[in-house]
């Protein structure tokens, strides 16, 4: 259904009609996505490298990974996709309605749950002493085998990047629920293809997660 | 003509707050054609003094350490703050809209956007180089920029990171707009073929950009919080940087010269008045060339610890990046075949370029092999021969475009006389700085050093000679292209008789491109039929 696009009055003046401002708007965040794989792309190979290079020590370092936390996360995001999905299939029938924004909202505060709890994963690592950057002791590593450092390297910076994205994701879909609204942002975003766009964004975030979760907290989980 | 007295997008406003608040793409090409020319003195003032104290073999102008610091400071800043900017931000901000017959760019907003983050991260960069300057070379190799370097990496690097954004902003709005915002009959083989080279250099920024991005952020992770990636104090690959920085850099050598290609097939074509030879091949030329750029980055480092199979597969794929650049010059050749040639400014420009660029390119073959290259790594060789690519390529194309459409972006014609002037004195100037150090590096002279044998100097005499001569080239359109602006003549809606839609509106163009809609385009580059009456651009 046409009607629910883009009304003539948020038609930008570069475009001829609703339909070519659309399918512009789509084109322009799938190609952003594909930049962003590459971003993430770059950390996946060179975990792969190290992780050929020093296998025992990722599975020493996976080993000391809080799998119950890593499960939940995965869970909650899941979950949040799966509002995500309903808010943007809502909003492609009827446009921007009450009920699109409360799927988007509750989106919204899985994914700051997410990262609460990421947080406390991250305290916990560094109690440990296993936080591999400057200001910790390196006797933690010690005990495991060569290049457990560079594991717990790649596991702050792949979860802190990916965890950057989940923020900003979390403040889009705030915005998109109506947090902005007494900005006057709503107005402006009003039209079916941000909700789209929006969730678009949170999918990939919510896939992220799932190539991270398996590549870190499973490494050779089976024999407990 | 009354073209003068309607309003166009250049007195459409005249506050300094229509200009920093404007999102007409026109406008924001001239933002950046400003930044990028401050950008550009920045470093050749940097390369004055290089080349001022490689006139002697000792070391009499600058330290050894204030030396590493200018040769880091002229790469970082020509190739990320003027090179890759300039045909895409300048040029590609005026001319993709005009091109496709469309009132904008998709995403107007991220087009302003792309510039304020092209500023932030060059203002970043600047403050790295008067706050001390960096001495690790434009390629900040680990471990030495992680650890040992003692400049301001980090503020670099940023800079460099930041600007990183504004390409993928960039990228990513022409790419929408090629694809979704065409005029109507316009197919994709009836672009011009600048905007093929346009798109190809786009696909590059948004897939190859990312990648540099975050590299360089692990690197400053590195440095800054301890977390070593490449650190092999703890087992890490410092060579997995070089990998992952070339696995940019050298398909951004393409996005340096693609767009180049696409400018001087249009001004082939306009000053042969004949249609271009073979234009399919040429179009899709640009996207081989940018598909195989992404395979071949292993052959920035033959000479590291890289497998000799690794070598040999690079090696054989980077001569495989000559076919299509081969197709594109052995077209424009044909092109020009029976044409009716006029030696104008621009003309003379693309004309150059296709004589440096081949030259470029076919040093570039020697490079390939590996044998050869373990001789002349690290020598003047390999300076020579990227310069003949990035300088006597991507600047004479630059420079040759601004020439061209200079009369529509200003509405006004320079002095075609010292357009000429300027157009021989620089190709001139290139050689004579440059063909010697062909011969340097094949002699065994390495480059970064500011101290050298003795044998080497009268070449490098040559060299730093010729380099005077070019930066009066590049000076002089400085002078008549602004004294144009206030003295120039009118330039008309055509003034070279040239096919394309830019010049169906009126030079400068009204705010949103056209008044009223643009005919359909039909097939580009129709000069043969144009006849003789209509079809004669002078000199």
């Amino acid at each position: 259904m046409k009607a629910a696009g883009v009304k003539e009055a948020e038609l930008q003046a570069q475009f001829d009609d609703a339909g070519q401002q659309e399918r512009a708007s789509a084109l322009g965040m799938w190609i952003f996505l594909a930049t962003e794989v590459l971003f993430f792309g770059v950390l996946f190979v060179g975990y792969t490298v190290y992780r050929l290079a020093y296998p025992e020590a990722f599975v020493w370092g996976s080993g000391h990974l809080d799998l119950r936390l890593g499960t939940l996360n995965t869970a909650v995001l899941l979950g949040s996709s799966y509002l995500v999905a309903l808010g943007a299939l809502t909003a492609s029938g009827k446009g921007t309605s009450r009920r699109a924004r409360l799927f988007f909202g509750a989106a919204a505060l899985l994914g700051c749950l997410f990262l609460a709890v990421k947080g406390m994963e991250w305290y916990h690592v560094w109690e440990e002493g296993l936080f591999p950057g400057r200001g910790s002791s390196s006797n933690s590593f010690q005990e495991g085998a060569e290049g457990g450092r560079l594991f717990f390297g790649f596991y702050y910076v792949m979860t802190g990047l990916h965890a950057l994205h989940v923020l900003i994701g979390v403040c889009v879909l705030a915005v998109m629920a109506g947090v902005g609204g007494p900005l006057g942002w709503r107005r402006r975003i009003g039209n079916r293809t941000a909700w789209e766009l929006a969730g678009l964004y949170w999918h990939f975030v919510d896939i992220v997660w799932l190539f991270l979760f398996p590549l870190l907290y499973l490494i050779e989980r089976s024999g407990g | 003509m009354s073209e003068a007295a309607e309003t166009n997008y250049l007195t459409a406003g005249s506050s300094l707050r229509s200009w920093l608040l404007t999102r007409d793409h026109k406008r924001i090409a001239i933002l950046y054609a400003i930044s990028i020319t401050a950008f550009f003195l920045v470093g050749g003032v940097a390369a004055v003094l290089m080349r001022l104290e490689l006139a002697t073999p000792g070391g009499d102008l600058v330290a050894s350490a204030t030396y590493n610091r200018l040769f880091t400071l002229h790469g970082v800043i020509m190739v990320w703050f003027f090179l890759i900017p300039s045909i895409p931000s300048v040029l590609g901000n005026f001319l993709v809209p005009l091109m496709i017959g469309a009132r904008d760019l998709a995403f107007p907003r991220l087009n302003l956007a792309s510039w304020y983050v092209f500023m932030a991260g060059g203002v970043l960069a600047l403050g790295a180089i008067f706050a001390g300057g960096v001495d690790t070379g434009w390629t900040f190799y680990t471990p030495y920029s992680s650890t040992y370097s003692n400049g301001y990496v980090v503020a670099m690097v940023a800079g460099v990171f930041i600007a990183g954004f504004s390409s993928i902003f960039t990228g990513i709005n022409f790419m929408v707009t090629i694809h979704a915002m065409r005029v109507k009959g316009m197919g994709w083989f009836q672009m011009p073929l600048f905007l093929w080279s346009m798109y190809s250099t786009s696909l590059i920024m948004v897939l190859a950009t990312p990648v540099l991005a975050i590299t360089l952020a692990l690197l400053a992770i590195e440095r800054v919080g301890g977390i070593g990636i490449f650190d092999p104090a703890i087992g890490g690959d410092p060579l997995l940087f070089q990998h992952l920085f070339w696995f940019y850099s050298h398909p951004a050598v393409y996005i340096m010269i693609l767009p180049g290609m696409g400018v001087v097939s249009e001004l082939i074509a306009c000053f042969s008045r004949n249609r271009i030879f073979g234009y399919k091949f040429v179009a899709l030329s640009s996207v081989a060339i940018a598909a195989l750029g992404f395979l071949v980055w292993g052959h920035h480092m033959f000479v590291s610890s890289q497998s000799v199979v690794a070598s040999l597969v690079f090696s054989l794929l980077s001569f495989l990046v000559a076919v299509p650049s081969a197709v594109k010059v052995l077209n424009w050749t044909a092109t020009l075949y029976r044409g009716r040639i006029v030696f104008s400014a621009p003309m003379l420009y693309a004309i150059g370029f296709i004589g440096l660029f081949t030259l470029g390119g076919l040093t570039g073959l020697i490079l390939a092999a590996v044998a050869v290259d373990v001789h002349v790594h690290d020598t003047y060789f390999v300076v020579a021969h990227f310069h003949y690519i990035m300088v006597g390529g991507m600047l004479m194309a630059y420079l040759g475009g601004l020439h061209f459409w200079w009369p529509k972006i200003t509405g006004k014609q320079y002095s075609r006389r010292w357009g000429r002037v300027s157009a021989v004195l620089v190709f001139l100037g290139f050689n004579l700085t440059f063909m010697p150090q062909f011969v340097l590096g094949y002699l065994g002279m390495p480059r970064r050093y500011h101290i050298y044998a003795e044998q080497f100097q009268l070449l490098n005499l040559c060299s730093s000679a010729g380099a005077v001569i070019l930066g009066l080239g590049y000076l002089l359109p400085l002078c008549y292209l602004l004294h144009s602006l206030f003295c120039g003549k009118p330039a008309g809606s055509n003034p070279w008789s040239a096919t394309g839609l830019e010049w169906q509106t009126a030079s400068p163009p009204p705010e949103h491109n056209f008044n009223g809609r643009p005919s359909s385009p039909g097939e580009p580059y129709r000069y043969d039929r144009m006849g003789k009456e209509g079809g004669s651009a002078e000199a």
